[in-house]
């Protein structure tokens, strides 16, 4: 049995913490995020002073600063060309910061991930932009390389955010959105839906793996070797209650929504299975992933997260639940 | 496993027996309303209980009174465990007892859905803890 994680999910890991994650980048396109919002705290920050300075005089000044206050160049200088510049500025700078954010060399690491209610759709590209491997809510990548990632929509309007590593990218119904998204240290980054996409959005996290290069060797090659696999006939498992796992699967009709790379089960509309017991949360980002929250969710995903789209199976005893779990936990 | 579990359980037992001591050597009444089952087992922690329920998963199946989300509800509900008889209604929910029984649930009533929930000595007797002083409000 898998050890729970010790940090509960990606969701909290998005939004917990001081200073707020926001405020914490981890890699070069958070840290242009964070620069321009400093940049702009400080510069709010001198107006406000100046603002309250001329209020002050306004009230409590002599006469003469005060004619000189409501006189037509201070209107001229303060009421129009310096707002006028400063926005001026500030527009051509940020935009300037913010264009490297989506720039693409052409040489980085492509995925593609859609929003769903509520839940992510994760595909890792190959250079023709053929997907190679399919998976959901977490997302594998090397520390210190740029990987760029087309975020798409499958029903409404979400948004993706991983706060440490980059900036906000909406994902639009029939548009493509490039983000770029990079960590410089090896870690768990939690992230979060940024655009509200019904009653559950809240609930909708998101995990971000970074590994140092050894590791990245090792998750990549274990995949490519199952993705070069599947098809085939799937393996005989020795562990019972796994077997049993696997053949209420396809008896309850788990397979008509779910994926399996490998198995009968080909279902697209809810997120694949094919390695949902090596995922560091259940249910996207919400909760640690062990036997316990397996069978929490399978049994009753609608009290967790209220208006998803699997139904409750509450029919299921607690063996057929535990068999079910001990399936998902296998697959990794 | 069985070891650890029973020198928990005794040392609970020793702990109450020395409740016991203490109450007829201050020659209180020892039958001053029913028995205060809350574990006195040493070096418990409350708040970490709460947070391993949160953390251990707990909460995917079961609704706790101090946690806003998730409320599970495969699980019966927690809100007031402290004050109920039995644990998943047929055993006695007592501190030894029920600090088994959330490290262990299928070797103690078996057919139930909850699994065996990996945990250490400290942290189940921090749960357990954390759950028996879960009363109505």
């Amino acid at each position: 049995m898998s050890q729970p994680t010790s940090s509960s999910s990606g969701l909290a890991e998005a939004l917990r913490g001081w200073p707020p994650p926001v405020l914490d980048p981890q890699g070069p396109f958070s840290n242009t995020v964070t620069t321009l919002a400093w940049v702009l705290i400080a510069l709010m920050t001198l107006i406000f002073v100046l603002v309250c300075a001329a209020m002050w005089v306004a009230l409590y000044g002599n006469d003469s600063l005060r004619a000189r206050l409501g006189g037509e160049r201070v209107v001229r200088w303060f009421g129009l060309i310096l707002p006028a510049g400063v926005l001026f500025v500030l527009l051509a700078w940020s935009m300037a910061l913010v264009s490297g954010l989506t720039t693409v060399r052409g040489d980085e690491l492509r995925m593609r991930i859609a929003g769903n209610i509520y839940w992510w759709r994760v595909s890792y590209l190959d250079a023709a932009g053929r997907e190679w491997l399919a998976d959901a809510n977490e997302l594998h990548i090397p520390v210190g390389q740029p990987v760029v990632i087309d975020m798409v929509s499958e029903d409404v309007i979400h948004s993706f955010w991983v706060p440490k590593l980059g900036g906000k990218m909406d994902m639009i119904p029939g548009r493509t959105n490039r983000l770029k998204l990079q960590a410089d240290q090896p870690g768990v980054y939690g992230g979060q839906c940024a655009e509200f996409c019904g009653g559950a959005h809240s609930l909708m996290g998101f995990v971000v793996v970074a590994h140092d290069a050894a590791s990245w060797q090792r998750w990549l090659a274990a995949r490519q070797m199952s993705a070069s696999t599947a098809g085939a006939n799937p393996a005989p498992v020795a562990d019972t209650e796994v077997a049993r796992g696997r053949q209420l699967f396809g008896e309850v009709g788990c397979a008509a929504c779910h994926r399996i790379a490998g198995t009968a089960a080909q279902g697209l509309s809810g997120p694949d299975l094919s390695f949902v017991g090596s995922r560091r949360s259940l249910g996207a980002g919400i909760l640690p992933n062990n036997r316990g929250t397996l069978i929490g969710w399978i049994g009753d995903s609608q009290s967790i997260k209220p208006n998803n789209r699997m139904p409750a199976y509450r029919s299921l005893s607690g063996e057929e639940l535990g068999a079910l779990a001990a399936y998902m936990e296998s697959l990794k | 496993m069985g070891t650890e579990c029973d020198s928990i359980f005794a040392r609970g037992m020793r702990s109450s027996l020395r409740v016991v001591v203490c109450a007829a050597t201050c020659g209180l009444a020892a039958c001053d309303g029913p028995p205060d089952r809350t574990p006195r087992l040493d070096e418990a922690d409350l708040a970490r209980g709460l947070r391993l329920v949160s953390e251990k998963g707990c909460v995917a199946c079961h609704t706790f009174p101090d946690v806003a989300w998730p409320r599970g509800a495969l699980g019966p509900s927690l809100v007031s465990f402290g004050g109920q008889g039995l644990i998943a209604g047929r055993l006695p929910n007592q501190p030894g007892v029920l600090m088994q029984f959330v490290r262990n649930a299928p070797a103690m009533a078996p057919g139930t859905s909850m699994p065996a929930m990996p945990m250490s000595d400290q942290e189940a007797r921090d749960v357990t803890a954390y759950l028996l002083q879960l009363r109505s409000r």
